[in-house]
C-alpha cells in the first residue's frame, strides 16, 4: 500500500509542479486537479471514506466555480515586465548557489526526517489512550453507528459549530466584496 | 451568463432531481454509513449549481433566488445553535449534550439528535455553497451592463 501511496503522492507533486509553470490558466486549473483527485485516493488507502467523499465533492465544486471564472478572463500569460526579466537574470547567475543550498537543505531534513521515523511505530498501531477511549466506547456512548459522525457532532460538538459558521461567514464575506451598489 | 445547448438542458433536467435525492440519502444516512451534513450539503449545491450552469442566468431571475438562499442559510445555523442550546434547558446543564434517547445502534432513526444536527449542517452547507456562486454569476452581470 505503501508503494501506491508514494506513486500517488510523486504524481500530485508532478502536478503541483506543472501547475506553477503552465503558459494557460486552464491546463494549470486541470494539473491543480490532479492534486486533489490524487489527495482523494490517498484517503481511500489510507480507509478514510469520510474525508474522501467530502475531498470529492468539495475538489468538483472548486474546480467547476474556477474554471468557470477561468473561461471568462484572460487565459493566456500576459508578457514579462522589465523588472520581472531583470530579476530573472539575477537568478539565473546565481542558479548553481541556490541549487547547492536546496540539496543540501534536502538532504538535511531527509536525514532528521529518518532520526525521527525510525522512533515511531508503524502507521495504525499503537493507538493513544485518548483515541482508545473513543474507539471502543464511541459507539454505545454517541448511539452512532458511524463513528466519525458520532464524534464530530457528540465529543467534537463545539469544533463541528466552528466550522459551519466558518462556512457562514465565507458566505457573508463574498456577498459584502462583490457588492456594487452600497448599502443606503 | 449564457446557457448551454438543449441536450446539455434535457440531461440536466433528467439528473439534477437524482443528484438532489443523493444527497438528501448521504445526510440523513450520516450517522450510519460514510458521509454526513457537509458532503451531503455539497452535493445538493451541486445539484442545484449544475441547473445554473446548465440554463444560463438569463432564464432564472438570480437575485430572488440569492436572497432565499440567504436567509435560508442564516436560518440553519441560528436552528443549529438552538438545538446545542436546548440542551441547556433540557437535561444536564451541558452545551451540546445529546439529550434525546439514543435507540438501537444501527436503526434510522436512533443516535439522539445526530442526525437532526446533520440536517441542519447540510442544509447550512448547501444554502451557503449555492450562495456564494450566485453572488459571482450576480456581480459578473452587474459587471458586464
Amino acid at each position: 500500500m505503501e508503494i501506491i501511496l508514494s506513486i500517488v503522492l510523486i504524481f500530485m507533486i508532478i502536478g503541483a509542479l506543472f501547475a506553477l509553470h503552465a503558459r494557460d490558466l486552464l491546463s494549470a486549473l486541470i494539473s491543480c486537479g490532479i492534486v486533489g483527485y490524487g489527495l482523494v485516493i490517498c484517503f481511500l488507502l489510507l480507509k478514510a471514506p469520510d474525508l474522501a467523499i467530502v475531498q470529492i465533492v468539495v475538489e468538483t465544486i472548486t474546480l467547476i466555480i474556477m474554471i468557470a471564472v477561468v473561461l471568462d478572463s484572460t487565459r493566456h500569460e500576459l508578457k514579462k515586465t522589465a523588472i520581472e526579466r531583470k530579476w530573472k537574470s539575477l537568478i539565473n547567475s546565481k542558479a548553481l548557489v541556490n541549487v547547492l543550498i536546496t540539496v543540501i537543505i534536502g538532504i538535511v531534513l531527509l536525514y532528521s526526517f529518518r532520526l525521527a521515523i525510525t522512533h515511531l511505530n508503524p502507521f495504525g498501531e499503537h493507538t493513544l489512550r485518548m483515541s482508545e477511549a473513543y474507539l471502543y466506547g464511541g459507539a454505545d456512548k454517541t448511539g452512532s453507528a458511524n463513528l466519525v459522525t458520532g464524534i464530530l457532532f457528540d465529543f467534537r460538538g463545539y469544533d463541528t459549530f466552528g466550522e459551519a459558521t466558518i462556512l457562514f461567514t465565507a458566505a457573508i464575506g463574498v456577498l459584502t466584496v462583490l457588492r456594487i451598489k452600497g448599502r443606503k | 451568463m449564457k446557457g448551454m445547448s438543449s441536450i446539455v438542458k434535457k440531461t440536466t433536467q433528467l439528473l439534477s432531481g437524482m443528484i438532489f435525492l443523493y444527497g438528501i440519502y448521504i445526510i440523513t444516512h450520516g450517522h450510519l454509513t460514510p458521509g454526513g451534513g457537509f458532503a451531503g450539503g455539497t452535493i445538493i449545491a451541486a445539484s442545484l449549481i449544475i441547473l445554473v450552469l446548465a440554463f444560463g442566468s438569463d432564464e432564472l431571475t438570480m437575485v430572488k433566488r440569492k436572497e432565499g438562499s440567504s436567509v435560508t442559510e442564516s436560518l440553519a445555523i441560528l436552528a443549529f445553535l438552538l438545538f446545542a442550546s436546548l440542551a441547556l434547558i433540557i437535561g444536564t446543564n451541558i452545551f451540546f449534550h445529546n439529550y434525546l434517547p439514543e435507540g438501537i445502534i444501527g436503526n434510522l432513526i436512533s443516535a439522539g439528535v445526530i442526525p437532526l444536527y446533520n440536517i441542519l449542517v447540510g442544509i447550512e452547507v448547501a444554502a451557503a455553497l449555492f450562495t456564494i456562486i450566485l453572488a459571482f454569476i450576480i456581480y459578473k452581470e452587474e459587471i458586464s451592463k
